[in-house]
């Protein structure tokens, strides 16, 4: 498909350490198409986090990208040179982190840091610059934009703050956008705006992007996919309305139950037993069988499932039997 | 019903100022933060109330207030009958404060890393002096926990297993009234559920009452009989849990519940709330709300609404009592 602008293919990521190596990102493929909002959904330490940080080819040291491949617009880009790879970050894949407040500069006016994005990344003189982050500014809705672009960041409240990063994200017009809990650190009302906001610029500029979070409900309202990832697997994919409605794998289902928003009033709230293993004590076969209600023998040896091999939407061994016998 | 917690209108201000240098240099006045204005309810015997509201709406101070851990400007908290501030009695003030517990939000900070969970939880009921013997390893099979695990340390546990830790410490003084904090926010969603139901059954069980503080309103939907929304310092409505959700009154309600993010929405096309939480420090003439309220007219802007009762619920905003909404 031409339209695909990210494609993870088998992706593994690696850390070693002394007691072994850690795989916090375990063959994970997925596509992002133009326009599409890619829900990456998680507990903590599922690797969502991971995830796009190797695609932006910032892991942290010793931790590496081991295997797979990552395509930016057909193009491999998980090989390049630390030098190539700047030149794409902020180009075309623009980023927005949870906290507003450390991924801009408190030292630096919001225009200036705006205009050095743009300069990095664009052939236009310094006018067109700021004209452009008017603009930007402009569009991720901060009102007055043309005085308020001379202020710090720390004027700006914590929604507006976070509206600057979408503008700095998207100011040199990437192809993709990777937003890891974008709206985590907001409150409610605040969040509902940002998450309006980056969908409606998905919309209208096409961009795809790639939101990591937790929390299901935010999934539900911005996502149309959505990849759940477990222990550095992926454990379903696919449109965010049949997996919130009908999940295949048994850790959607238990993780859709177990939310209280499931729960009638009064009703005691589903919950899964145990807790995600740690990275160092996966067990071997699918990662999720020791909390699983219904895991059978196969489910407890060998290689892990993966969702191209149980020819659904869930990497679950029982769900590929079921979708063979249908 | 009989209330155990009656707070009555509870006031409390800080005192943000700049340095005395800097306000004599640059003439400013002293400047107060009121984080909770003339807050009034109760809570009766064996139930939940929880306090919902966005960041800076005063919860968790109203919280600390409950416990005692701060101190009130004006109004009062009173504890079956007892004002803990102003009980001149030192023995009626250490019974009701022996009542008194608390779970706060991150169990990775409230929890001393150097001591064994044994130590920990036997701590409210030692420090009295009283009889301890085998008390951990009995509340850590209450939580779900196994009574090993009194030898071990806080760091060998995952963040819900240490949030039953501080559920165990809580209950080890028998106390009736459990102020519990954002007890779930640092949690995962499956292990919030544990968490979550653990909370419920103990109340349930042994009859404990709550003050259930949290910003996630699912979370409260499940937890509390009654519920208090607050916007900046001030109660805007207070309704049992289902007239609340499914007949807001006051406006800001409506626009909370609009905008949480629901797990059936897919595709769902909101028109977002307009603009964001006032400063506190120089809040909004009038109803705090009305720069963001639709329904505002001119008496908004001037007088600050009361709360009024309504069908079993109360709510302070003058378009509800006038009728216009």
């Amino acid at each position: 498909m031409s339209d695909t602008v990210l494609s993870l293919r088998e992706l593994v990521v690696e850390i070693p350490t002394r007691r072994g190596v850690l795989r916090p990102v375990d063959r994970v493929s997925f596509d992002i198409a133009r326009g599409e909002v890619l829900g990456v959904v998680g507990e903590s330490g599922a690797g969502k986090s991971m995830t796009g940080t190797a695609v932006i080819g910032l892991i942290d040291r010793p931790g590496h990208i081991a295997g797979g491949e990552v395509l930016l617009n057909g193009e491999r880009i998980d090989n390049l040179k630390p030098d190539a790879m700047r030149r794409i970050r902020g180009k075309r894949i623009g980023m927005v982190f949870q906290d507003p407040l450390t991924s801009l500069n408190p030292l630096l006016k919001i225009g200036d840091q705006l205009v050095e994005t743009i300069r990095q990344h664009l052939p236009v003189t310094m006018e067109e610059a700021r004209a452009r982050a008017i603009a930007a500014l402009e569009e991720v809705g901060i009102p007055a934009a043309r005085s308020r672009i001379d202020s710090y960041p720390h004027e700006f409240s914590g929604g507006m703050r976070q509206r600057v990063v979408i503008a700095l994200a998207l100011s040199a017009e990437p192809d993709l956008v990777i937003a890891d809990e974008p709206t985590t650190a907001l409150d409610v009302s605040v969040q509902a705006q940002i998450i309006a906001l980056l969908k409606r610029l998905c919309r209208e500029r096409g961009t795809a992007i790639m939101l990591i979070t937790h929390d299901m409900g935010v999934i539900a309202e911005a996502a149309d996919r959505v990849a759940v990832m477990y222990a550095g697997r992926l454990a379903e994919i696919g449109p965010v309305a049949e997996v919130v409605a009908r999940p295949q794998h048994p850790y959607t289902k238990g993780l859709m139950a177990s939310t209280p928003m499931a729960a009638a009033p009064g009703e005691r709230l589903n919950q899964i037993p145990g807790a995600m293993p740690r990275l160092d004590a996966i067990p071997p076969g699918c990662a999720f069988n020791p909390r699983c209600p219904v895991a059978e023998a196969v489910c407890k040896q060998g290689e892990s499932p993966r969702v191209e091999e149980c020819g659904g939407r869930a990497a679950c061994w029982l769900v590929a039997r079921k979708e063979d016998a249908a | 019903m009989n209330a155990l917690v009656s707070i009555k209108s509870l006031i409390r201000r800080f005192d943000v100022s700049k340095p005395w240098l800097n306000r004599v240099i640059e003439r400013s006045e002293k400047q107060y933060l009121t984080a909770v204005g003339d807050v009034s309810f109760e809570i009766p015997e064996k139930q939940v109330y929880a306090l919902v509201g966005e960041s800076g709406s005063g919860k968790s101070t109203i919280g600390k207030i409950a416990v005692g851990l701060l101190g009130p400007s004006e109004g009062a908290v009173e504890i079956g009958g007892v004002d803990l501030h102003r009980e001149k009695d030192a023995q009626r003030r250490s019974e009701t404060r022996a009542h008194i517990q608390m779970i706060f939000q991150d169990p990775y900070a409230s929890l001393n890393p150097r001591w064994r969970v044994r130590d920990i939880i036997e701590e409210p009921v030692s420090a009295k002096g009283g009889d301890h013997k085998g008390l951990a390893e009995k509340l850590l099979e209450q939580v779900g926990l196994s009574a090993r695990d009194a030898d071990k340390y806080p760091h060998e546990f995952s963040g819900g297993q240490r949030q039953r830790i501080c559920v165990a410490r809580a209950l080890a003084a028998e106390p009736r009234f459990i102020v519990c904090d954002e007890p779930t926010s640092a949690l995962d969603v499956s292990v919030q559920a544990q968490v979550l139901n653990l909370m419920k059954d103990l109340q349930e069980r042994l009859g404990l009452t709550y003050l259930f503080i949290s910003h996630d309103l699912t979370v409260v939907r499940y937890m509390a009989d009654r519920i208090g929304v607050l916007y900046l310092g001030r109660l805007v409505e207070e309704a049992g849990r289902d007239a609340l959700f499914e007949t807001p009154r006051h406006p800001y309600t409506k626009m909370l519940l609009d905008a949480a993010p629901r797990i059936d929405s897919f595709g769902r096309e909101v028109e977002p709330p307009k603009g964001e939480i006032p400063d506190p420090i120089n809040p909004p003439s009038g109803c705090a709300y009305h720069p963001r309220c639709p329904y505002a007219n001119d008496r908004c802007r001037v007088e600050i609404p009361v709360m009024k009762p309504a069908d079993g619920a109360r709510v302070a905003c003058h378009a509800v009592e006038e009728g216009r909404l």
